[in-house]
């Protein structure tokens, strides 16, 4: 086994899941390489800190065509580069822009791919979440090698990365044909200003589907008030324009830890789960005994919200 | 513009899991269906689109008979024609297969913009539309919550992580992965299902798939990482029990 890991920066700074990744690679006990694409700066400097962890070797394949990511710029390099380096195994973090190029980077390869797998069993067998987190799956990757990982953020610890005395870092020119990259990339922005920081909030109310009608968020701010929490929301409330897009905690919205995080209706899809699951204390409140949000709950009351929120405030008063 | 939408057959949202006999897939035999969300979204923004610039929205399921049923929900809510790639082998099938499917039907239609949903309800895999533009040869961009077409160029807002989104320009043709609540959805009309009556479902055998790449060896219910204490009784009593339990035990307040 060989396993080539294809960690992120942007701007040359690291993406801290690219750890995670490196980390997982490490528990096989087999060769592990770190590659890094950008542009020669930028791939540079991420290596430098990349040089940190145990490994046998650190690539920073720099090109000017890779200083802003496209899907065709960051496929080219990264299939030029498995090719040449032949590993075993290929494993991303599953950010954004790995869910952008990953499958393509397969489909060129024409080899198996395993995205937003949450743990790693002897086989290897890949374990990915189903049916909106209601079951797992082992699955196994056919076909010849390289396989293609993606690895979703927090399954895997950064507290399992081994450090080393500092890896050799391999400056290379990434293999890249910019006529041939079709998409041009503007500069990220954000749009809502974020008024609302939920990171700094100490407790969270938060609300999904389960509150079925607008008029009801009303009741949910009533809860928050009585807590002294912020609220928030799962995004299909955000995106029915329920609550501002600044309040949604998930992938696509904020990341929060707060030392309490109480779920309103919210059955624990994974997209809402990832912006949540580090909070100190998880009370969960669903009609559907079954809601994966009980899997990481600490307190648990399957029943009719509407009957249950009015009786917590009552009791708070 | 002939655009074409890929569309999915999944449960619905509030059907309730049983892993089969086997533990090899869930025990969907009396599931409810629905159109999986995202595709939903996608092909609002193609009718959207051809409302805007004229066309054809072609809407393309690889899946089991079953299918009908969303396919006809598509041509309700008013796409033109569809393409039913038929075959049992689609309810479990790997990103690659559904893939191949979907690009053999597609690859003589002189499709100008692709669009699917960003991932499934069911096996979430997030890579049919990204290996299907691989497949034939477009350009893609995935997460998307804004479509803009000016002429031959195509114009995306890509959502990216923690509220942040950028705007991405290529050439048509291309596959586009569409983000759940990029517009507002419309519905059936009574109209638009007696209209749907009329219109072509194009049935396509799934013939000789391409070979599989990922095999599912057991499904089962995740254990669990925590001690989840659930509070039973009536809504007052767990009211009580919760606010004592988060005063004295998790004393987050």
């Amino acid at each position: 086994m060989k396993l080539l890991v294809i960690a992120e920066q942007k701007d040359g700074i690291l993406n801290r899941a690219s750890w995670e990744a490196i980390g997982a690679a490490q528990t096989t006990g087999q060769e592990v390489k770190v590659a890094v694409f950008g542009s020669a700066a930028h791939a540079a400097a991420a290596a430098a800190e990349l040089k940190a962890a145990d490994v046998a070797e650190v690539i920073a394949a720099g090109h000017a065509a890779l200083e802003v990511y496209t899907a065709d710029g960051f496929t080219q390099a990264v299939v030029a580069l498995v090719t040449d380096e032949s590993p075993t195994h290929v494993v991303f973090a599953h950010t954004y822009q790995t869910r952008d190029y990953a499958p393509r980077v397969a489909a060129r390869l024409d080899r198996a791919i395993a995205t937003d797998v949450i743990a790693v069993k002897e086989g290897p067998v890949y374990v990915r979440q189903m049916f909106q987190g209601k079951v797992n799956a082992d699955v196994v990757l056919e076909g010849p090698a390289p396989h293609v990982v993606t690895l979703q953020i927090g399954s895997f610890r950064i507290d399992d990365l081994k450090k080393g005395a500092g890896a050799p870092v391999r400056a290379i020119e990434a293999k890249v044909d910019a006529s041939r990259i079709r998409q041009k990339a503007e500069a990220p922005f954000r749009e809502a200003k974020q008024a609302v920081d939920l990171t700094q909030a100490e407790r969270i109310v938060s609300v999904g589907r389960g509150i079925k009608a607008p008029e009801h968020i009303e009741l949910a701010k009533q809860l928050a008030t009585a807590m002294n929490a912020e609220l928030s929301a799962s995004r299909p409330i955000c995106d029915a324009g329920w609550l501002p897009m600044e309040r949604q905690v998930g992938s696509s919205g904020q990341t929060v830890s707060p030392k309490m995080y109480l779920a309103l209706g919210i059955s624990g899809a994974i997209q809402h789960v990832v912006g949540m699951k580090g909070s100190k204390t998880i009370v969960a409140i669903n009609k559907d005994p079954e809601a994966p949000i009980f899997e990481i709950a600490d307190f648990g009351i399957v029943g009719d919200l509407f009957e249950i929120v009015p009786a917590i405030i009552n009791e708070l008063k | 513009m002939k655009i074409a939408v890929c569309i999915k057959q999944v449960v619905t949202r509030e059907w309730q899991v049983r892993v089969n006999d086997d533990k090899t897939w869930v025990k969907d035999g009396d599931a409810s269906w629905e159109l999986n969300e995202p595709d939903a979204y996608a092909l609002e923004e193609a009718l959207r689109l051809k409302e805007k610039h004229g066309g054809e929205v072609v809407v393309i399921s690889a899946g089991p008979s079953r299918a009908t049923q969303v396919i006809r929900e598509a041509l309700a809510r008013g796409a033109d024609r569809a393409i039913h790639v038929d075959g049992d082998v689609f309810a479990t099938a790997d990103a690659f297969v559904a893939a191949d499917a979907l690009a053999a039907a597609l690859k003589d239609e002189q499709i100008d913009l692709v669009l699917t949903g960003l991932q499934s309800d069911d096996q979430g895999f997030a890579q049919v539309g990204v290996i299907l533009a691989e497949k034939l040869g477009m350009a893609h961009s995935t997460i998307i919550m804004e479509v803009q077409v000016e002429g031959t160029t195509l114009k995306v807002k890509r959502e990216l992580e923690g509220g942040w989104f950028q705007w991405i320009s290529m050439p048509l043709p291309a596959v586009l992965t569409i983000q759940s609540g990029i517009n507002q959805l419309r519905y059936a009309t009574l109209k638009g299902i007696m209209a749907a009556k009329k219109k072509e479902i194009k049935v396509v055998a799934a013939g000789a798939t391409g070979a599989a790449r990922q095999k599912i060896t057991s499904v089962y219910v995740p254990q669990k990482s925590k001690q989840t204490r659930m509070i039973a009784g009536t809504p007052a009593e767990a009211a009580k029990e919760l606010v004592r339990a988060l005063r004295e035990d998790a004393r987050v307040f």
